[in-house]
């Protein structure tokens, strides 16, 4: 029987949240590295049995933790990431250049087919991959060196590459994102990179349409359509037909385009999810009613989920790797607040539930459909 | 022989209970204790030091005889109590303030 594993980094350890298929009864596993942030964790596509963490503190650094076993037992792995050559400046937020200097991994993306691989959005934004199942890292240095990083500058949480999304059917083909820089695609995995932003706005910039800069919040793609990509802008939701060529607003009728997460249905391609936040300044849901929006028609027209959630004085915030989706055949959808609530929807997204109420702050959730 | 006392999330790390007594060639400096340490425990390699610069990380102190080491030079001496094993060497997580 199928079953499902939540896998919920948080800002104090990180949680094993596992159901079977009915997913309404669920066990809590945790916390695991206690104490430390978890700011992501996820499984390999090609052996769901192995997961990676990454794990970091602003005292003792950066540390990578591998489970062979479903997130059972960890161990840690290698944990120096060294940029490759002279790492050269960056935009600081005062206009000056500053040093690039790594501070954490955000992101953790195994490879579609090869559970040793692993790539990783790091902070100062880079890439770095692995193929030994985490005991060595290298800088892919093509991204940095494209020749835009002194332009690129840190958002409030730092200058992190936070998004990175396989094309399955060009594996050669990444996209990833930063803030503050914004979608870069590369076709030859890794070597070359180009900036996806055309169609972008940003009004915090002084050219808002600057081919780096803007402060992309996610990228979310359905693996059946790869050439579609949907995207959370600090503010806007965007979408794109043309593997990131060029960029239009999908916002519609949505309370407010500002958020971090977005997700797509399993089985929809059109079907997208998004968690709307007041503004830049006010992260918590307009009106203290955490809401799901969901589109059926791939952006523009979105509907409110309500029906579980809490709909007076709720004030939490919704990061952006803290969305996820199930493959089961009524498709489960999962989110974690700054609140420590971890919401689930076994029937994509008209009803919900919380799996647990009081973790640490949620960082990130995913999920791994298990049979 | 060298005491070392970890803090308890790089104890945990290591897989140590209690101080950790290391054997140290040579002078006993803090470059010479932290190089012990981290061939004894890899893991720890990147948590207390940067891996390339080999700087203190900023919320790292070493404390030893009722005294702040952390802005010695790493290749100053170390205490001879700390040298012969009378004084633990101390890794310390600063305190946070209540910020996280």
């Amino acid at each position: 029987m199928s079953r499902v594993r939540v896998l919920v980094g948080t800002r104090k350890g990180a949680f094993v949240l596992t159901s079977d298929a009915k997913r309404q009864r669920w066990d809590v596993g945790g916390p695991h590295f206690g104490g430390w942030e978890i700011y992501h964790l996820k499984g390999s596509p090609a052996d769901p049995n192995r997961l990676y963490a990454s794990q970091s503190s602003g005292w003792f650094g950066q540390v990578i933790q591998r489970s062979n076993d479903g997130g059972k037992t960890w161990a840690p792995v290698g944990n120096e990431f060294v940029y490759d050559g002279v790492p050269g400046t960056h935009q600081w937020y005062d206009g000056t250049q500053h040093p690039w200097k790594f501070a954490r991994v955000w992101h953790l993306e195994p490879s579609l087919a090869d559970p040793d691989t692993v790539y990783a959005g790091v902070e100062d934004a880079a890439l770095f991959r692995t193929t030994d199942g985490g005991q060595t890292w290298q800088e892919l240095p093509g991204l940095r060196g494209h020749g835009s990083g002194p332009r690129w500058q840190p958002g409030a949480g730092g200058m992190c590459l936070h998004t990175i999304v396989q094309d399955p059917s060009h594996p050669g083909r990444l996209f990833i994102a930063i803030s503050a820089a914004g979608a870069f695609r590369t076709d030859d995995a890794g070597k070359t990179w180009r900036p996806v932003n055309r169609g972008l706005q940003s009004q915090m910039l002084p050219d808002p349409k600057a081919e780096v800069g803007h402060c992309v919040h996610r990228i979310a793609m359905h693996p059946s359509r790869p050439g579609v990509l949907f995207m959370q802008k600090h503010w806007d939701v965007m979408r794109s037909d043309d593997a990131g060529g060029s960029w239009h607003e999908i916002s519609g009728n949505l309370p407010t385009d500002f958020g971090f997460t977005i997700d797509v249905h399993a089985h929809e391609p059109n079907t997208v999810y998004v968690i709307p936040i007041k503004s830049d300044s006010e992260h918590y849901p307009p009106d203290g009613k955490l809401r799901v929006y969901r589109s059926r028609t791939g952006g523009n027209e979105w509907e409110a989920l309500t029906k579980g959630l809490p709909q007076s004085d709720c004030y939490v915030n919704v990061l952006r790797d803290a969305m996820a989706i199930d493959s089961l055949d009524s498709c489960g959808v999962y989110f974690g607040t700054t609140g420590g609530q971890v919401y689930a929807s076994a029937d994509a997204g008209d009803s919900w539930a919380p799996i647990v109420r009081d973790l640490p702050s949620v960082l990130s959730v995913e999920v791994q459909t298990l049979e | 022989m060298i005491r070392v006392a970890l803090p308890p999330h790089l104890r945990r790390l290591a897989q140590v209970n209690g101080e950790v007594k290391l054997h140290v060639e040579g002078p006993a400096t803090q470059r010479a204790v932290l190089d012990a340490l981290e061939a004894r425990y890899p893991v720890l390699r990147g948590t207390i030091r940067d891996h390339v610069t080999q700087q203190r990380r900023a919320f790292i102190r070493f404390f030893a005889c009722a005294q702040d080491l952390s802005h010695e030079l790493p290749d100053a001496p170390l205490p001879d109590a700390v040298a012969t094993g009378v004084e633990p060497f101390l890794v310390i997580g600063a305190m946070a303030g209540g910020s996280v």
